[in-house]
């Protein structure tokens, strides 16, 4: 078997591991939607009438905040499903079962890969569901045309496919799931600090840099640029740039960890 | 006490068997903490080699380096005829791994382990099923198999461990520490499992804590102690290395037993036990002139055994360096103070 199909039968048959995993018990999924769906709620019902009128200039009804807040509680929804994958590659590696892969003669990065197609999958099936969410309060994409509801669509796929490498790397790193998890509390912190809730020219000018040069934001500003017609600017290239640096950062990170000999 | 006997393994016609493993000068360090120093071993194809050793000599890393999963600091080792340095995949090709810790997805079905471990080895659809049905139903697991391997019982945890290791037909096993934390009723079906391994032609590499169980089953032994191999061969050549057995006399009045060390000359006292030991080597005549000296010397003991020697005492024979002062394990039989 070339090294290439034993790859891809390899990783399908991780990946199929994974979603087993993943459809057996679901709730660890379903909490981790609940921080995005909280958030979105709090924000839109018991503060919206202040941050309407913040982000209107006053006056601004609550379906224009509804409008500005979507984009960035859908980018947040892909980080904190991440936090879920650097926990169960964090369980994963504490089984015996990887041991035994490593004995087998199977593509190498499999395991890994697998790992990554299933949280890929899972992100953006929890980004339909929070964005079903979203649709459910009021939000409404202005105009998007079908070619920008592609571009939307790629750019969640990519963005999950980028945050994902990043925590399967500190999955392998941490020595426990609890562990894990407190790694990649960044992943669901950065959006806080991002132009998820308010414009960055809303905030304290030493903090402005902060929320502005991480790569929520400007991944942010083009899923708005794309589903509301707001201007995009570099936004679109920088997103591009940071999702494929996390992505290459975080693959090589990944696999050469993972090849290290095991504790 | 370094001592080994040379494997001299012969096929009828006197031509040396295939080594399915050897290795030459293994070492692994941990920081500055050397574990193997220096391990040589040949194992002939379609035997059972028991490597045995105290907690911490280095049983797991050994099994762990030459099943390809971390790699060794020195020495060169050949598992079914490929270099574990060079051809790893070729080895895991040949090899089937039961690590000490149990290597099942608990998170599925025991069917959903066979049927991912065939999956793994790139069988058929179809082969897969008859392999995954023919295990389950040989390891006794058919009634568990639509349940979560997290809901087992240690036992069947461990079969269904040994279930998935056979799926592609390995020639060379690993298991390590295969019985360890089973009761008594599931040692014994592990040990009969083996046995069926080994009759298919199977070679089976064992580590234990359990003489008795490297007695039971292996063809030949290793005592791992301080890095190296502090001994080597068949439990026999074992038994043969330390000094042969005795009798044991045990006294519960004191004024008994300072009458009979005194009226024996040739013993070794216990004075705190009350027990005296004798040379012997267990046959019946010798017990019977040894019955008759004691009767003709007035001695009357309370209990009197007969102990042949044992894999234990080659044990804490060979491993003494480690087991003087005050970290003697502890077993359950009553001859390790007779050791010397």
């Amino acid at each position: 078997m070339s090294s290439l199909s034993l790859a891809v039968r390899d990783s399908s048959t991780m990946l199929r591991r994974n979603l087993l995993h993943a459809r057996r018990y679901p709730s660890m999924t379903l909490n981790l939607l609940l921080t995005p769906i909280v958030l979105l709620l709090l924000f839109v019902y018991i503060f919206g009438d202040v941050m309407s009128a913040g982000i209107g200039g006053g006056g601004a009804d609550r379906s224009e905040y509804i409008a500005y807040l979507v984009p960035g509680i859908l980018l947040m929804t892909i980080g904190s499903t991440t936090i879920g994958t650097a926990v169960s590659v964090s369980n994963d590696m504490t089984e015996g079962i990887i041991a035994r892969f490593r004995t087998l003669a199977i593509h190498r990065g499999s395991v890994l890969i697998g790992h990554v197609i299933g949280s890929v999958l899972q992100a953006l099936i929890s980004v339909v569901l929070v964005g079903a969410v979203g649709v459910a309060i009021g939000f409404r994409s202005t105009d998007a045309t079908f070619l920008e509801w592609i571009a939307a669509f790629g750019l969640l796929a990519l963005f999950a496919l980028a945050l994902t490498w990043i925590a399967v790397g500190m999955g392998l790193i941490s020595p426990n799931a609890e562990a894990a998890g407190n790694n990649a509390m960044p992943l669901i912190f950065l959006p806080l600090v991002s132009s998820t809730f308010v414009p960055i020219d809303a905030m304290p000018g030493w903090f402005q840099p902060i929320a502005e040069y991480q790569p929520f934001t400007p991944a942010i500003e083009t899923l708005r640029g794309l589903l509301l017609g707001t201007e995009i600017g570099y936004n679109g290239w920088l997103a591009v740039l940071w999702c494929l640096g996390l992505a290459v950062l975080g693959y090589f990170w990944s696999t050469s960890t993972f090849k290290r000999d095991p504790k | 006490m370094p001592s080994s006997v040379m494997p001299t393994s012969k096929r009828g016609d006197g031509s040396p068997l295939p080594a399915a493993i050897s290795t030459t000068g293994l070492r692994k360090s941990y920081g500055d903490k050397t574990v193997l120093d220096g391990i040589d071993l040949r194992i002939p194809a379609g035997s059972v080699f028991a490597l045995l050793g105290p907690n911490g000599a280095g049983k797991t890393t050994t099994v762990q380096i030459l099943s390809t999963l971390i790699s060794a600091d020195g020495g060169r080792a050949q598992v079914a005829g490929h270099d574990i340095a060079t051809a790893p995949d070729a080895v895991r090709a040949a090899i089937g791994v039961t690590g000490q810790f149990s290597a099942v997805d608990g998170l599925i079905t025991g069917e959903e382990n066979m049927r991912l471990m065939a999956d793994l080895h790139h069988l058929s659809k179809r082969e897969g099923r008859r392999v995954t049905t023919e295990l389950l139903e040989r390891f006794d697991l058919t009634d568990a198999a639509k349940k979560p391997a997290q809901s087992y019982s240690g036992g069947m945890r461990r079969r269904l461990d040994i279930a998935m290791t056979l799926v592609g037909d390995p020639r060379i096993i690993f298991l390590d520490e295969p019985t360890t934390g089973l009761d008594p009723r599931s040692r014994h079906t592990m040990w009969q499992i083996i046995r069926e391994l080994v009759t298919g032609g199977v070679t089976v590499f064992l580590t234990t804590q359990y003489l008795e169980e490297a007695d039971e089953l292996a063809d030949r032994i290793a005592v791992l102690n301080n890095g190296g191999i502090a001994a080597e061969g068949t439990a026999e050549e074992l038994k043969r290395l330390i000094p042969g057995g005795h009798v044991r006399l045990r006294f519960s009045d004191p004024a008994a037993y300072q009458g009979a060390a005194a009226a024996l000359r040739e013993v070794t006292r216990n004075d705190e036990a009350l027990t005296l030991r004798i040379p012997s080597d267990g046959s019946q005549r010798e017990l019977r002139s040894l019955l008759d000296w004691l009767d003709s010397a007035g001695v009357e003991a309370d209990e009197l055994t007969v102990h042949t020697p044992d894999l234990d005492d080659v044990f804490f024979a060979v491993t003494s360096s480690t087991v003087t002062g005050s970290t003697v394990p502890s077993r359950p039989g009553q001859h390790q103070e007779d050791v010397r």
